[in-house]
């Protein structure tokens, strides 16, 4: 598998403070990768020594598996957290400055523009200035500005902040699209939901140091303890059957609704054996459903960071 | 097109458009010329007021001293009392009472004679009265010589020593005053600018500092790239401002005078007769030959040499206090954070401004001069002041300008360097109150 980005022990010191440990990290080609962790963690560190703003104080960055060097930026889009515009500047203006400084000639970069503002329904904003734009008009154009030269890989800080859930959907839709066309992208967010969504790989840092990475699925895989839910639909009262149950099965929690007559649980199966369980729950009661319970991006990311804090 | 030809474009459209530096550039003309015809104006009016002094003589003494001149007239009353005169006085609204009692002789007379007037008498007045009497009581203690009065009037004689170089070349009086203010000038010129336009430059950092555009700016070019466009495009900037200033206000200072009626000369000549005094009135105009020797003289500064190290002070000075004040941006969140970093600053720019006026008017290659002239935060501003009285013999020493330009060489790559760091940390730093420890801290980063 090729990578886009390899990192090798790279530490960062900011005077006593130390921002990023002996760092590694392998980013396959073409993927979502999300760069998780809490704040402070070393997340915009890592990003800024890819983007060239910093620079390591030791271990090696490779893009596309060359050194990285300063002509590199110009294949490198990036979104960051803290963003903005120049307020009293035009839009089109703007943009054009922004992506010229990417590299992009100045009728190529309005060519795009164009493309860009009509697929994003920007359409007479040209001439306006930005600080008569609203907040989520104004990170459409910042959004713009960043994949306008059609980088290889894409660093996203917290992209969808800012947008209403409308826009963020169709931010999001882009991001796919953009990997759809081959670009591999860097996602660095607190919003677990859209890491479950969007992202194949993870790399959880924490303090400055990489607590977690890997495929998404094959974490998830790791960190599921073969806990399954259960509904069942009764006829009659479902105490004598959870009573049955308890004694064959490891339940760790159930609930009983009366008027429903639905008895809801968990139940932990170390062997995997599911149908065995589903046999003879089968023949006691109606099954609503039956589920493996695979923990959350989430859950994940909380459980690992508590349990290196304490 | 490269990138830092870009950032100056950029920063060079995004100053000259902005309103309040057209409205500054346009305006600035007109209130700089509006001034100087206020000034000339007031100054006309000023001189035209006829100022009429009563004077009751009740002695011996001083019965012809009084003449009237072109702003002072006096009116003698007779056979009144002092307080009849002193109400006829105020009656009249004239602008005081001179009173001259009888005593026996006349330095007892001169002493017990009073001027009174509604306010205290302005130094004009005063000066003309003290000549008067001056020069009569040094008239009789030359009669108690045995000096005649016919021979004491033939003894004034106005005199100005005449000065000459071991060359034989004829000096003239004050031409070393004009040559500093003409380096003043120059060197006032870069402080202003200095002081301006790396303002302006210092709220742009803050300005991409606030807006947190400053990050992806920064993912596509180096830091000290921007910083150097930013410098480069506000001092173009400021030239093209310059620029229009000194051709509009040429312009319309030239309209407004000839609108007014005045002559371009009223304006110095002014100012050089209400210092002169009645006693000294004989003719102060220069002769034909020293207007020619002004006029060699002037020819003979070294206009080249000066406007050529002009040019390197210039850069050089104005790229070591940009870069600084662009640090200072970088290291704040906002403007009025920056007040504790801008004093050290504008000392060195005021010290040399003070310095050069003083020490240099008076004498361009005392210790002092020289030593602010090798000083590289001072040595712009002091060193152009002391320029135009030529290089080599009889001026600044060749040396001394080598050393002050290696110096001011030197020190610009250290406080570039210095800058650049401080700026490169600053800009990605929100919050945190900059105190310069923390600056030095950066230094490490």
């Amino acid at each position: 598998m090729n990578h886009i980005l390899v990192a090798e022990n790279v530490s960062k010191n900011f005077g006593r403070h130390t921002a990023l440990s002996n760092i590694s990290l392998k980013i396959p080609e073409n993927c979502i990768y999300g760069l998780l962790g809490p704040n402070g963690a070393g997340k915009t560190t890592l990003i800024r020594i890819i983007n060239q703003i910093t620079h390591p104080d030791s271990g090696r960055v490779f893009l596309n598996g060359e050194p990285l060097a300063p002509h590199h930026i110009a294949t490198i889009g990036y979104l960051p957290e803290e963003r903005g515009l120049y307020k009293s500047m035009k839009v089109g203006e703007q943009a054009l400055y922004l992506a010229q400084l990417k590299g992009l000639s100045k009728t190529e970069a309005k060519k795009r523009l164009y493309y860009w503002f009509d697929r994003l329904e920007i359409g007479n904003w040209w001439n306006k200035k930005i600080q008569e734009l609203s907040k989520g008009m104004a990170q459409k154009i910042q959004f713009i500005v960043t994949v306008l030269h059609e980088p290889k890989l894409l660093i996203f800080d917290e992209p969808f902040s800012g947008f209403d859930p409308i826009n963020a959907n169709k931010i999001k839709d882009e991001i796919l699209e953009l990997k759809k066309k081959g670009t591999s992208i860097i996602f660095s967010t607190h919003r677990m939901e859209s890491v479950e969504e969007l992202c194949e790989y993870i790399a959880l840092l924490h303090k400055s140091e990489k607590i977690l990475d890997g495929k998404l699925s094959e974490i998830k895989n790791a960190y599921k303890n073969h806990t399954y839910a259960v509904g069942l639909q009764l006829n009659e009262n479902g105490a004598s059957l959870l009573e049955d149950l308890k004694a064959k099965f490891a339940i760790n929690e159930s609930t009983f609704n009366d008027d429903e007559k639905q008895l809801d649980l968990t139940l932990r199966l170390p062997n995997e054996d599911t149908s065995a369980v589903l046999n003879y729950l089968s023949s006691k009661a109606n099954v609503n459903h039956f589920q493996e319970m695979i923990p959350s991006a989430n859950d994940i990311f909380i459980q690992t960071v508590n349990s290196k804090s304490q | 097109m490269s990138k830092l030809k870009l950032i100056i474009i950029r920063e060079y459209l995004a100053k000259v458009r902005n309103k309040s530096f057209v409205v500054m550039t346009f305006l600035s003309p007109i209130l700089m010329v509006g001034m100087i015809v206020l000034i000339a104006y007031l100054t006309k009016l000023n001189d035209n007021e006829k100022r009429i002094i009563t004077v009751l003589n009740e002695s011996d003494y001083f019965s012809n001293s009084f003449y009237a001149s072109e702003s002072l007239s006096y009116i003698e009353f007779k056979n009144l009392s002092f307080e009849e005169a002193k109400d006829s006085t105020l009656a009249m609204g004239t602008y005081g009472l001179l009173y001259i009692p009888k005593r026996d002789d006349l330095e007892a007379t001169a002493n017990s004679t009073f001027l009174y007037t509604k306010e205290s008498p302005v130094s004009l007045v005063l000066q003309r009265l003290d000549n008067i009497f001056q020069n009569r009581l040094r008239q009789s203690r030359l009669q108690q010589l045995g000096v005649t009065a016919k021979d004491f009037a033939n003894i004034e004689q106005d005199f100005e020593l005449s000065t000459a170089t071991f060359e034989g070349q004829k000096n003239i009086k004050g031409i070393n005053e004009i040559k500093a203010g003409i380096g003043g000038a120059f060197g006032y010129l870069i402080m202003m600018f200095i002081i301006i336009y790396g303002g302006f430059v210092m709220r742009s950092v803050i300005e991409e500092k606030t807006s947190r555009i400053i990050e992806v700016i920064i993912s596509s070019v180096k830091p000290f790239q921007l910083m150097l466009g930013k410098i480069i495009g506000t001092s173009l900037a400021g030239i093209t401002q310059f620029a229009i200033w000194i051709l509009s206000a040429s312009i319309l200072l030239f309209v407004s005078l000839w609108i007014l009626d005045m002559e371009m000369d009223t304006i110095p000549t002014n100012s050089m007769l209400t210092t002169t005094t009645f006693t000294n009135m004989t003719n102060a105009q220069p002769e034909v030959s020293d207007l020619e020797l002004y006029t060699a003289e002037f020819l003979k500064i070294p206009w080249v040499l000066l406007v050529c190290s002009f040019l390197v002070y210039f850069v050089l000075g104005y790229l070591i206090y940009s870069s600084i004040y662009a640090a200072i941006g970088a290291a704040v969140d906002n403007e009025t954070d920056t007040q504790q970093f801008i004093f050290p600053i504008i000392l060195p720019l005021m010290l040399a401004i003070y310095v050069g006026f003083f020490s240099v008017f008076s004498n361009p290659h005392g210790p002092i001069a020289v030593g602010f002239s090798l000083f590289p935060l001072t040595s712009p501003i002091v060193m152009l002041m002391r320029l135009p009285g030529g290089l080599g013999e009889g001026g600044v020493p060749i040396w001394q300008l080598l050393v002050s330009i290696t110096l001011l060489i030197i020190t610009f790559l250290g406080i570039v360097w210095f800058a650049a760091k401080i700026y490169r940390v600053g800009i990605l730093m929100y919050g945190k109150k900059p105190t310069y420890r923390e600056l030095y801290k950066w230094l490490n980063y």
